[in-house]
């Protein structure tokens, strides 16, 4: 018996049950509703390509961005004991300095992509350094710290390329935001395996996510442990910055422009949200990527399912809003203690009735 | 609460609490501010009717500002604000354009009750699920947000105009203060106008001064936020006084809601879009700090005033544009968020130092 607990405990599905029993209620939901939702079809697009089409493929797409911001976003929220909410601001900065570096060259081929990209994620993670110091060395909550670049960002976007909607059009900038020729399967898709695969390895090979829950759950401890909490949390920021840099050139790619004013916009709201529903704490410590990026899909597979039901798209947060108080009501330590009891007593009374009658 | 650490033996004088030198900062970077603005922009700053327009303009800021407060002190955070003070204006202008009743008077009390209900209703539901369920308040009034904002574009998509004559007068009803008026060019004497609304927002700000200073909620509401676990040990009723923190909110968003009606009477999806950061922003401006139990409402009037003058000197400068404005607040901010962090620390040390000083002798 206390073999079993003890394995439950250890067990890692328990934080991940929630989100995944979301998960299904929604495919579920979806397959009475209209099995056809899940049917995967090829066509061809503007550029003459074969891609794969279907509410499923489009889903897994358009989270793409969400779900890598929520991977960094996890990081912190595990290390710092609060959120960025500058990342959509700031994915905005990146998505323009990619386009005004694509602009200074003379022409646009695998190289310039690749240095733009390369100067976008320096210019983040200069600016995320900005959020981390005042956040790890002055000491300040993380969302008001973070709040500065939430309230100016997009006007610093702007204000680097110095007009509403610069445009870029390229077969290489589409292929990063659409399509690669000759691979049906959308890019961005590739940018998360991406993305989760390098975390992935970097939690197997370093130390870090030991260090990082460490900070998160008992500072002074990991400190008097000779873990330097603040280049943890400066770390964690740095790696929100590269994860931000990529979602911004993915959503710029996308739509072949930078706007200001629409670019992963509300994002840094639906990955938080993202982190929430994956079951993580949002005072920091012990964290589970994986719960997030199923949150991430969780949300996007509720816009589609609502979308596919004809909601009008502006009503849409009412009703997800529903959902996700559902979602959280369900994950929360009172309703769980208090089902919990009753399953037990249940439980025992059927055993107690079982015993008698044996 | 360093304050406390100097020994009984040692005679000095009390020094000022964080809150306290966090709050006069404000107030003197406030006077500073418009000083200068009455310097070097001089015309309408040399008016008091420029300080009233701040305040007309701005009346449901300061009632939700102070309402941030409260929660914050509580060690909590709301930031479905916004979204109801748009879902009340939408709610408020439907209902006063639908409503059949000619005595107008009754007719705009339904409206405040409407207002204040729909307030109480998703303070009830946020406080409930924050502090008897126990779920983190950024994702349940996140959720607050969504649904607010969801309701207001189910209501109505399009902008809707009050035409009600009552609440139109009422709109139009300014208290006239001749001795602070100005002489025209022509030789008429212009009096200063006051709104009902800058009238209420004011008196919000004194009633919750009060509240936090005197009642003893509001004392519960700095233990809380201070610490929870010793404020339980205290024989505080912990849970029930987060609640009222999220109820107290919500029904002064309702209440800032039938303000901003009475500022400008017509419903829109986007109005006060992002005016819970503006809030928070005031709140911190002001002092109060986001771990709770630190911070004072007249700070928080303050703050709001500070992003107003912001706002009113960037738009009569010729750098009038969005983006200037957003970088001055940010700026702004980050200059206020850094002073604090750097004086909180500076005291800590001497604090410290002076402990170990008593120590020894």
């Amino acid at each position: 018996m206390s073999m079993i607990k003890r394995v439950r405990k250890s067990g890692g599905l328990g934080q991940l049950l929630i989100p995944l029993v979301a998960m299904g209620i929604l495919l579920l939901f979806n397959l009475f509703r209209d099995p056809g939702f899940y049917a995967i079809g090829v066509a061809v697009n503007n550029s003459g390509n074969r891609v794969l089409t279907g509410n499923i493929i489009s889903i897994i797409d358009s989270a793409s961005e969400l779900a890598i911001i929520a991977m960094g976003m996890t990081l912190v929220t595990a290390a710092c004991g609060g959120q960025d909410i500058s990342v959509g601001a700031v994915g905005t900065i990146a998505g323009s300095i990619f386009v005004k570096a694509l602009k200074g060259f003379s022409s646009i081929n695998l190289g310039t992509v690749l240095l733009a990209l390369l100067a976008c994620c320096l210019v983040t993670v200069l600016f995320k350094l900005f959020n981390g110091t005042l956040v790890s060395v002055f000491r300040i909550q993380p969302m008001i710290a973070t709040l500065i670049l939430f309230s100016c960002g997009r006007s610093i976007a702007y204000w680097i390329v110095g007009s509403a909607t610069p445009q870029i059009d390229s077969p290489i900038i589409s292929a990063m935001g659409m399509t690669i020729p000759g691979i049906p399967i959308p890019t961005p898709i590739f940018g998360v395996i991406l993305v989760g695969a390098l975390l992935a390895l970097i939690f197997r090979f370093t130390t870090l996510r030991l260090y990082t829950e460490s900070v998160g759950v008992n500072e002074g401890a990991a400190r008097l442990n000779g873990i330097n909490p603040i280049l943890i949390k400066l770390l964690s920021f740095v790696i929100l910055g590269l994860c931000v840099a990529v979602a911004g050139v993915i959503g710029t790619c996308r739509m072949g422009q930078v706007s200001h004013k629409t670019l992963l916009i509300d994002i840094e709201m639906d990955a938080i949200l993202a982190v929430a529903i994956g079951g993580n704490s949002l005072g920091g410590g012990r964290f589970k990527i994986s719960g997030s990026i199923l949150g991430a899909y969780i949300i996007q597979m509720l816009t589609t399912t609502l979308l596919a039901m004809r909601v009008d798209p502006v009503n849409i947060k009412a009703y997800k809003a529903v959902v996700i108080i559902i979602i959280v009501m369900a994950g929360s330590p009172v309703v769980k203690n208090r089902l919990t009891t009753l399953w037990n007593r249940r439980r025992s009374g059927g055993l107690h009735a079982a015993s008698g009658r044996g | 609460m360093l304050s406390k650490n100097t020994a009984p033996n040692l005679k000095v004088r009390e020094p000022m609490t964080d809150a306290q030198l966090l709050m006069t900062i404000t107030i003197a970077i406030f006077v500073a501010m418009y000083g200068l603005a009455m310097i070097f922009m001089g015309g309408g700053f040399l008016r008091t009717q420029q300080l009233f327009d701040l305040l007309n303009d701005n009346a449901a800021l300061i009632i939700v500002s102070c309402s941030l407060t409260i929660v914050m002190i509580g060690g909590g955070i709301n930031i479905s604000v916004g979204g109801v003070i748009g879902l009340t204006v939408m709610a408020c202008a439907l209902f006063l354009n639908d409503i059949g009743i000619q005595n107008s008077g009754l007719c705009i009390f339904l409206t405040l009750l409407l207002a204040l209900g729909i307030g109480l209703a998703f303070g009830l539901l946020q406080g409930f699920l924050i502090s008897y369920l126990d779920i983190q308040p950024f994702i349940v009034t996140l959720a607050g947000m969504f649904l607010a904002r969801g309701l207001t574009t189910i209501l109505s998509v399009n902008p809707v105009k009050v035409t009600h004559e009552g609440f139109l007068t009422l709109v139009k009803t300014k208290a006239t203060i001749s001795w602070l008026g100005y002489t025209a060019k022509n030789g008429n004497l212009i009096p200063a106008k006051l709104e009902i609304g800058a009238i209420v927002a004011l008196a919000v700000v004194l009633l919750v001064y009060l509240m936090l200073r005197y009642a003893q909620l509001g004392r519960h509401i700095y233990a809380v936020g201070g610490n929870q676990q010793s404020a339980l040990m205290l024989g505080i009723n912990v849970k029930r006084t987060r609640f009222m923190t999220y109820l107290i909110s919500g029904l002064l968003s309702g209440l800032a809601g039938f303000v901003f009606l009475m500022h400008k009477p017509a419903g829109n999806a986007s109005v006060a879009m992002r005016s819970e950061m503006d809030a928070i922003a005031a709140s911190i401006i002001g002092g109060t700090l986001l771990t709770g139990g630190v911070g004072n409402v007249i700070g928080t009037f303050f703050g709001a005033m500070i992003l107003a003058t912001i706002q009113k000197i960037i738009a009569l400068s010729p750098l009038n544009e969005s983006w200037w404005q957003e970088m001055a607040n940010g700026a702004m901010l980050g200059l206020f968020i850094m002073l604090q962090s750097v004086i909180l620390s500076n005291r800590g040390k001497r604090g410290k130092a002076k402990v170990q000083a008593a120590g020894r002798e």
